[in-house]
């Protein structure tokens, strides 16, 4: 007797399996679908909100009219404050993690207090911030005490990524640099260093885009509601983007007027952060293409 | 030369190395430091006291009863254990209506003997005073201050910390906010997420995958606030269009937002752990004639289902933390949710919304950072749980 291949068992379980793939098919292809529809929504009300004048003013009117340039350069030191702090600190731990710390139990405990720093809640940065930086350190609310906890959040990114990045290198670089009779720390600089740069730099860029967005750490370490001028020094008060954002969407005396300039400033946010992504891997590709060449 | 540069090197990598350590002994010590001054609080505000006429013998008054009394929900004392006499609520602006100027005196010098008077006039009387004014007053009855008790705290069921004489601390409504938010959302999150995973780490080809992934990444780096105002613009419309809703902000449009935002973690951590599966037991699986379906759902999730449920975890986590996305959509009604379709309040969200009214150093803002303590443990036992089975898994292989 021939093989049955098409018996009514088999036949039934192929269909259930086109079944449960089409299924599953369809779930991904939805989840496209949400992203445009998000994107979609923001972008193309938005888009209508930007010109020239809305990129460079500051708002006026109570919120209602006017620009968000003030936002747009608060959101920028923010970014530029927290990569000055999270950056150095960030990638030298990550080299450590990956270079020096002895493998084992030292290893696993920082790097379980490295993930529990990663999953610690934004708000809690918040709360922590504001006891710590504005009020311990009497920093007030200020672009440092916000960029101070908006570096630590990045933190764990930028270590996690630096570590990663080292970590994948082979070890015959490393023995061969220093049967040359480099030391540790040349070899470092020189060989380690420069083969995991693409994958630092995107780690640091996504961990801007992150900064970039966070609201709640900011919310009580340094965000201001409405300031007519731009900061002066790292201990002025600042506006950011998220924060504008929420406070045209939910609070003010017309509605009505401020949701345009919400969805401009959802716009712009989404934009910078669409590009960060763009950036990143932009340059993973590019280095990656060059050390295949090499 | 070169030696020295070596050692100062791996000095200054060493020291950098504990910096996460230290960033969350930080956090913990100064978070906890604030927290635990709530229980060293008096529960009547600060600088007031509660005095009764003498012949009352009620010595003590929870938060919830004061406020009970306060807004005359308790019209008599028997309630309390106390003698059959009605409550008669007094305020300090009371006195305005009872006595004139000349009688309180230019500085209210003369306030404190006429609130004395007053009290001890009344026997059924509940007097809300300033400290200093009734200090030295004899015959009346001040009901000694106690500190704020633990239990009332976090087995409390209300929550109105600005309500004077007496705020109420009571997180559950919170607690049982935002665990319920949560729940929905991974209920929500978890089909589509184990779905989208499974076809990434099994049936899409190649091509589908390398358009699909950055998508999800994509929806990992959309700021939470976007999410939220997405939800306010969108979702919560909707949801009052469909249900019918007096507001459409509620905590089903809160885990419908939080899902979203789940989905990534649970699809990225899931499919790792599905890739995961050695090939020489799907292979087998298929050999035996079992279709490529059921080799996955006999081989495959079995398999990986301590991955799987490692990424569900972290996404319960990134939902019981997350903040303005919650904040914006789900209306902050602080009370005990009995529907996904009612207005509720978060842990997160009530911290956010109203950190910046308290002030510095008082109760409110003291429990709000006992909420972040709070929220601080969920998150450190999410991600034990996961270290654990991560740990788990590895010594599996």
């Amino acid at each position: 007797m021939p093989l049955q291949f098409d018996s009514a068992y088999n036949k039934r379980k192929r269909a259930l399996q086109q079944a449960m793939f089409a299924c599953f098919r369809v779930l991904s292809y939805s989840i496209v679908l949400v992203l445009f529809i998000i994107l979609g929504f923001i972008l193309v009300k938005g888009v209508s909100v930007i010109n020239w004048n809305f990129l460079t003013q500051a708002p006026t009117d109570g919120m209602t009219k006017g620009g968000i340039w003030p936002a747009i350069v608060g959101t920028f030191y923010l970014m530029v404050g927290s990569a000055v702090f999270a950056f150095p600190v960030g990638v030298v731990s990550g080299i450590y993690m990956s270079e020096y710390a002895p493998k084992g139990k030292l290893v696993a405990f920082i790097r379980t207090m490295t993930n529990n720093l990663a999953g610690i809640p934004s708000i809690v940065f918040g709360l922590f911030g504001m006891a710590f930086f504005v009020n311990y350190l009497d920093f007030g609310d200020s672009i440092l005490a916000g960029s101070l906890t908006l570096g630590l959040l990045a933190l764990p990114i930028v270590i996690r990524t630096t570590e990663e990045a080292f970590r994948d290198i082979p070890s015959s670089y490393r023995e061969g640099s220093l049967a040359l009779g480099a030391t540790k720390t040349q070899t470092i600089w020189h060989v380690l260093l420069p083969m995991a740069m693409p994958r630092v730099i995107t780690g640091l860029i996504l961990s801007l885009g992150r900064v970039s967005g966070e609201t709640a750490p900011i919310l009580f370490t340094c965000a201001a509601y409405f300031l007519p001028k731009l900061p002066d020094s790292i201990f002025d008060q600042c506006m950011a983007l998220p924060y504008h954002l929420y406070v045209v969407a939910t609070s003010g005396t017309d509605i009505d007027a401020q949701m345009p300039i919400a969805y401009g400033t959802a716009f712009v946010l989404i934009v910078i952060v669409l590009l960060m992504n763009l950036v990143a891997n932009a340059i993973r590709k590019h280095f990656e293409k060059k050390l295949k060449q090499k | 030369m070169k030696k020295w540069i070596d050692r100062i090197a791996r000095r200054i990598f060493t020291l950098s190395g504990f910096v996460t350590s230290v960033v969350i002994l930080l956090i913990i010590g100064f978070l906890f430091s604030e927290a635990a001054g709530l229980f060293r609080q008096p529960i009547v505000e600060e600088g007031y006291v509660l005095a009764l006429n003498k012949e009352n013998d009620v010595d003590r008054l929870s938060a919830e009863q004061i406020k009970q009394l306060f807004d005359e929900d308790i019209t008599n004392w028997k309630e309390l254990g106390g003698k059959d006499m009605p409550v008669k609520v007094f305020r300090l602006e009371d006195l305005d209506h009872l006595y004139t100027e000349e009688e309180l005196g230019a500085e209210y010098e003369h306030a404190g003997e006429k609130i004395a008077e007053q009290v001890r006039q009344t026997p059924g009387i509940i007097a809300f005073v300033p400290k200093v004014l009734v200090e030295g007053e004899r015959d009346i009855h001040l009901v000694p201050d106690h500190t704020i008790p633990i239990k009332d705290v976090l087995l409390g069921t209300e929550w109105y910390p600005t309500a004077t004489p007496s705020p109420i601390f009571g997180i559950l409504p919170l607690l049982s906010g935002t665990l319920w938010v949560s729940f929905f959302a991974i209920l929500i999150a978890l089909p589509f997420g184990l779905a989208i995973s499974i076809y990434l780490a099994e049936v899409a080809p190649p091509a589908v995958s390398k358009v699909l992934k950055p998508v999800i990444e994509l929806l990992n780096g959309i700021p939470s606030v976007v999410y939220g105002f997405f939800g306010l613009a969108v979702i919560v419309p909707l949801l009052q269009q469909t249900f019918n809703l007096p507001v459409g902000e509620s905590g089903l449009a809160g885990s419908l937002v939080l899902a979203l935002m789940a989905l990534p973690t649970i699809i990225t951590v899931s499919e790792d752990a599905m890739r995961n599966c050695p090939r020489t037991m799907r292979e087998a699986s298929l050999a035996l004639g079992a279709t490529h379906w059921q080799t996955i759902y006999k081989v495959v999730v079995p398999y990986s289902v301590s991955g799987i449920t490692s990424g569900v975890v972290l996404g319960i986590g990134r939902a019981v933390g997350e903040t303005m996305a919650v904040l914006m959509v789900t209306g902050n009604a602080a009370v005990i949710p009995t529907s996904i379709l009612e207005p509720l309040r978060t842990i997160p969200a009530t911290i956010a919304a109203e950190l910046g009214e308290a002030p510095a150093g008082g109760a409110h803002y003291q429990s709000l950072f006992l909420l972040g303590v709070i929220l601080f443990f969920i998150t450190l036992i999410i991600n034990s749980c996961v270290e654990i089975v991560s740990a788990r898994n590895k010594t599996k292989r």
